[in-house]
C-alpha cells in the first residue's frame, strides 16, 4: 500500500508539517497513505491496521461501512493510528481542502499519541505487533482448524473489557502463579511459631499461654489470607484467566493476544474526548490561521461545522473537547484562575475579567499532556461552560417511554459524565474467588454503582466465561436492588437472591 | 494487500447464512421475507451478531446532551438517544442480508429435505437458440467486433511498418474487419407454469390470505429454482372466477358465495388456450376454505379434476386455510376420490405455524 502522494499534497504536507512544529506539536514521522473509499473502509473495519488476525466482526464491520457508505450516511474523514511511525490515511477524491484538513487534524491526534502520559506505555511498534498476532493466529487456525479457534476467540473477545483500566501505567501485572500456593495448616501447625528460648520449667512464665495463643492466631490469619486466592480481589481478569484457567498453550497465548490488544486500545477510550478535541483544535488553527486559500474558505467552513456540529440533544465529543480547550486557552490568557478569580463575587467583574497573563498555549499543552477525559472534565468544566455550551443531563420516562431532559444543574451534569466516563463507562468486575467454595469455581464481583447490567448478556457472557475456565462460574450483582448470584455450570444458568 | 478483510467478509457472511438458515423456519412461517424481495435477490433482516459482554442496560442509564428545551422536554423514542452516551457505546444495527433466490431454494430444500423435481418429459424437448460464439471475416455491419478489428489493424500495421508509436493512428482497412457468428445450440427446454387460483368468498380473511402469500412465495421460490423460465397466472373465485394480476390477487375480496368449479373451469381454459401440455410442466394450487356451496358443485369439480385437469398437471396441491368460520368438506371431498393418485396432494394449514408442513407435503414429492 505504498501510495506516493500526488504532488499537490505533499507540498501541502510539508506545510502543515511546519507549521504544526512552529506551535510546538511534537510528533512521530507520520506517514499519509491514499487509499480509495473501498480501500478505507478496509482499514477501518480492521481498526486502522492493515494486518490483523482473521475474524468475522471485522468483516461485519467492513459490511456495515460499505453499506452506510454506499447510502451515504457516513464518512470517514480521518484513520489514523498510534504508532511510530505515525500512519494515518487520507481517500483519494476528497477535494484539497479536505485533505489538508485532514492533515492538520492528525498532526493533533499524532501530538497527543506521543505526548500524553495515558499512552506512555502503549505499543509504538504496534503495528508490527498486530502483524505478529495474525501470524500467530493464521498458524493456529492451520494446525487447529478456523472454527474452533474462532470460537475461542469469540469467546476471549466476549470479556475483553474486563481488564483494569486503569493499570495502564504498570503495563498491566498479572497475578503471580505463587500466590496459588494453599500452605496445609497441619504441617506446619507449630512452623513459625516465635517462642523465646528456655528451660523447660521456666516455659509458662517466659512464654505465657496468651503469648502463644497470640502468635497462633495471627498465624492462623496468615493462612487465611495465603488461602484467599486472588488475595486481593483482581480487576485484570483476563490476566487471571491466562494465569490460572487451564487453558491450552495455544488457548493462553490468544487470550494474551486479545488481552495484549485490549490495553493498547484502552487509552483510546480513556482519552476520546481530549483527543478528538485536541485534534479538532489544531486543525482549526492550523487551517484558518495559515493554510486556506479564500477559495477554500467555505468548503472548509461546511467540512468542519461538520465534524463538530451536535445534533439537537446530542453530545459531540469532538465539539465538547475542542470549546472545553478554548475555554481553558481563554481563562489561562485571562487570568481568570486562582484564589482571586474564585472569590470575586461580582459576575461583572468576573466577565470583564483580564490579567493578560497570556498562559493560555502553555496551559493547554500542559493538559494535553496531564489528563484523561475523566480528570479533564472533572477539573476544567465549570459552570459558565455548561451554561454556554447549553448541557443537560437527559434520562428516560418510563411513564411517557421517551427520553427527556432532566435538568440544567451544572453539577448534575458534570456528575452524570463523569460518571458515564468512569471505568470507560464499563461496569467494574473484579474476581473474587478463584476457588469458590473450595471446589474450584470462579466467582466474579460486580461493583454495583447504581447501574443495573444487561442481564441476559451478562448470562451469555458467563457462559463464555464458562468456556473459558471450565469450572462452574458465578457472577455477584445486583438486579433492581436487589443481590443476585447468577451461576452457570456447563449446563443451565441459575439465579439466587444474595445479600 | 488486504486480502484479509475480504476473507473476514466472506466468513461472516457465511455466519450470518447459518444463521438464517437456523432461523429458516422462524422466517418461513412468519412472512418477514416475503415483499422484500428483488429480482434476484431477497433481504433477510438479521440481527447483528454481537458478541455478549458484561456492560449497564441501557434504560436506566441517563446522559449528558446539549441543547435547547426546559426539564421534561421530550428528546425522542428512539434507541438513537444512546449514541449520545459520550462515553464508548456502540448502537445495534439490523443487517439486511441478500441472499440469492437460488440460495434461498438450496436452504429450503434442505430444511425441508425436498427431493429434486423430476421436470416432465426431460430432454425431449428441445429448442434451438442462437448463441454467438464465434468470429468470422465475414458478416453484417451491426455485428462488427470493434476490439478485434483494432486489434487486426494494429497487427497488420505494426508487421507493415505502418505504424508509428509518436503517432498512433490505426486505420482499419476491408480485410481488418471481424464479425461475430453464431451457432444454433439444441437445448433441452423445461419451463414451468404456476398457477395460484384462491377463493376470494367473504370468508377468506385476511389473515388467511397472508398464509396464501406467505406459502405461494416459498413455492414459487422453489419451483423457480428448479426450471429455467417460469410463468405464473392468477386466478380468483367466489361464484364466479376470473383471471388477475398478482396484486389483485392477494388484495381482492368478495362477499359471494363460493363455488370452486368456476375456478378449475377457468383454469383449463387457460391452459389450453395458452399452453402446450406437452411443453410445459405445470403446477396448480388452489387455496380456499374448503366451504363448497354444493355437493353438486364438489363433485363437478372431481369430475373435472380427474377427466381433465390432473391429467395435464405435474402437480395439483389443494391447501385449506382454517378460517374463523371453521373450514368445510371440500379437502375430505378430495381425499376420499384422489386416494392413490400421487398428482394430487392436499394439505389442511390452521394456521402460520402449519406452512412450514404443508409446504414439506406439497413439495415432497418431487415433482
Amino acid at each position: 500500500m505504498r501510495h506516493q502522494l500526488p504532488p499537490e499534497l505533499h507540498r501541502a504536507h510539508q506545510e502543515i508539517r511546519e507549521i504544526a512544529r512552529g506551535y510546538g506539536l511534537n510528533t512521530f514521522d507520520i506517514i499519509f497513505e491514499l487509499v480509495d473509499y473501498d480501500e478505507i473502509n478496509e482499514v477501518a473495519a480492521l481498526g486502522g491496521f492493515p494486518n490483523r488476525y482473521p475474524h468475522w466482526r471485522f468483516g461485519m464491520e467492513y459490511d456495515y461501512l460499505n453499506k452506510t457508505y454506499t447510502y451515504g450516511l457516513q464518512k470517514i474523514y480521518e484513520l489514523v493510528i498510534n504508532n511510530d511511525p505515525c500512519y494515518a490515511y487520507l481517500q483519494k477524491g476528497n477535494a484539497v481542502v479536505d485533505q489538508k484538513l485532514v492533515m492538520a487534524h492528525v498532526y493533533g491526534h499524532c501530538d497527543f499519541f506521543k505526548n500524553n502520559m495515558w499512552f506512555a506505555h502503549t505499543n509504538r511498534k504496534m503495528l508490527d505487533e498486530m502483524a505478529n498476532h495474525a501470524t500467530r493466529i493464521r498458524e493456529f487456525q492451520d494446525q487447529l482448524g478456523v472454527e474452533v479457534v474462532e470460537d475461542f476467540i469469540d469467546q476471549c473477545l466476549s470479556i475483553d473489557n474486563l481488564i483494569d483500566q486503569y493499570s495502564v501505567f504498570q503495563n498491566a501485572p498479572a497475578a503471580k502463579k505463587s500466590s496459588l500456593l494453599v500452605e496445609d495448616p497441619e504441617s506446619d501447625a507449630h512452623r513459625g511459631l516465635k517462642k523465646f528460648q528456655n528451660k523447660d520449667y521456666l516455659e509458662n512464665f517466659v512464654n505465657p499461654r496468651s503469648f502463644i495463643e497470640e502468635q497462633e492466631k495471627r498465624k492462623r490469619e496468615g493462612q487465611e489470607k495465603l488461602r484467599k486466592f486472588p488475595a486481593r480481589p483482581e480487576r485484570d481478569v483476563l490476566a487471571f484467566l491466562v494465569n490460572f484457567a487451564p487453558l491450552e498453550g495455544w488457548q493462553q497465548e490468544i487470550l494474551s493476544i486479545v488481552r495484549e490488544e485490549a490495553y493498547y486500545f484502552a487509552p483510546q477510550a480513556a482519552t476520546k474526548i481530549m483527543n478528538e478535541g485536541w485534534a479538532s483544535y489544531w486543525h482549526s488553527t492550523i487551517m484558518t490561521k495559515h493554510v486556506l486559500k479564500d477559495s477554500e474558505v467555505v468548503d472548509y467552513a461546511d467540512h468542519h461545522s461538520g465534524t463538530v456540529s451536535s445534533r439537537p440533544g446530542q453530545l459531540n465529543p469532538y465539539k465538547l473537547g475542542i470549546e472545553l480547550f478554548r475555554d481553558i486557552e481563554e481563562r489561562w490568557n485571562k487570568g481568570k484562575f486562582g484564589k482571586e478569580y474564585d472569590e470575586c463575587e461580582d459576575s461583572g467583574i468576573k466577565e470583564r475579567w483580564d490579567k493578560q497573563i497570556g498562559l493560555g498555549r502553555q496551559k493547554i499543552f500542559e493538559v494535553r499532556k496531564m489528563h484523561n477525559d475523566v480528570t479533564f472534565i472533572d477539573s476544567f468544566m465549570n459552570e459558565e461552560f455548561c451554561e454556554r455550551q447549553k448541557l443537560f443531563t437527559y434520562g428516560f420516562n418510563r411513564r411517557t417511554g421517551q427520553y427527556e431532559i432532566v435538568d440544567r444543574d451544572w453539577r448534575k451534569v458534570k456528575s452524570q459524565l463523569l460518571f458515564s466516563l468512569s471505568n470507560f463507562g464499563q461496569p467494574i468486575i473484579l474476581v473474587e474467588d478463584g476457588n469458590y467454595q473450595n471446589r474450584g469455581e470462579l466467582l466474579l464481583v460486580h461493583q454495583h454503582e447504581g447501574l443495573d447490567l444487561e442481564y441476559d448478556k451478562a448470562t451469555e457472557t458467563l457462559k463464555n466465561i464458562f468456556a473459558i475456565w471450565s469450572r462452574p462460574v458465578h457472577l455477584m450483582t445486583k438486579h433492581n436492588s436487589q443481590g443476585k448470584l447468577l451461576s452457570f455450570d456447563g449446563k443451565e444458568v441459575h439465579e439466587k437472591d444474595a445479600a | 494487500m488486504i486480502s484479509g478483510i475480504k476473507r473476514d467478509h466472506q466468513r461472516f457472511k457465511q455466519i450470518v447464512k447459518g444463521k438464517i438458515k437456523q432461523n429458516l423456519k422462524k422466517y418461513m412461517t412468519q412472512g418477514e421475507i416475503v415483499g422484500r424481495q428483488g429480482k434476484d435477490y431477497v433481504s433477510i433482516p438479521v440481527h447483528q451478531i454481537d458478541l455478549p459482554h458484561f456492560r449497564f442496560g441501557q434504560r436506566q442509564s441517563g446522559g449528558v446532551g446539549s441543547g435547547e428545551g426546559q426539564p421534561g422536554t421530550s428528546l425522542g423514542q428512539d434507541g438513537d438517544q444512546n449514541g449520545q452516551k459520550a462515553g464508548s457505546s456502540e448502537g445495534e444495527h439490523t443487517l439486511d442480508v441478500e441472499v440469492s433466490l437460488q440460495e434461498l431454494a438450496e436452504m429450503l430444500a434442505q430444511e425441508l429435505e425436498l427431493p429434486r423435481i423430476q421436470p416432465k418429459g426431460q430432454g425431449s424437448l428441445s429448442a434451438q437458440k442462437n448463441r454467438y460464439t464465434g468470429i468470422h471475416n465475414v458478416g453484417p455491419n451491426n455485428l462488427r467486433h470493434l476490439k478485434r478489428t483494432y486489434r487486426e489493424a494494429l497487427k497488420r500495421q505494426i508487421v507493415s511498418g505502418q505504424y508509428d508509436p509518436q503517432n498512433p493512428v490505426i486505420v482499419p482497412i476491408k480485410r481488418d474487419f471481424r464479425y461475430r457468428t453464431w451457432k444454433n445450440v439444441q437445448q433441452p427446454q423445461n419451463n414451468a407454469l404456476i398457477i395460484y387460483m384462491m377463493d376470494v368468498s367473504g370468508s377468506m380473511g385476511d389473515e388467511q390470505k397472508e398464509i396464501v402469500r406467505t406459502e405461494s412465495f416459498w413455492i414459487d421460490t422453489w419451483i423457480r429454482s428448479n426450471y429455467k423460465d417460469i410463468d405464473i397466472r392468477y386466478i380468483i373465485h367466489d361464484a364466479t372466477a376470473r383471471e388477475v394480476d398478482e396484486n389483485t390477487f392477494y388484495h381482492t375480496r368478495e362477499s359471494g358465495g363460493t363455488l370452486i368449479s368456476s375456478a378449475y373451469k377457468l383454469c383449463l381454459d387457460l391452459i389450453q388456450k395458452d399452453y402446450s401440455v406437452d411443453e410445459w410442466n405445470i403446477y396448480a394450487f388452489h387455496f380456499s376454505d374448503g366451504d363448497n356451496w354444493s355437493a353438486e358443485d364438489t363433485k363437478l369439480c372431481v369430475d373435472l379434476l380427474k377427466s381433465d385437469l390432473v391429467p395435464k398437471l405435474n402437480l395439483f396441491c389443494y391447501g385449506q386455510v382454517e378460517s374463523r368460520y371453521g373450514s368445510g368438506q371440500f379437502i375430505k371431498d378430495l381425499m376420499e376420490n384422489f386416494q392413490s393418485d400421487e398428482r394430487l396432494v392436499t394439505s389442511k394449514i390452521e394456521n402460520k405455524e402449519a406452512i412450514y408442513r404443508s409446504l414439506k407435503e406439497f413439495l415432497g414429492k418431487g415433482k
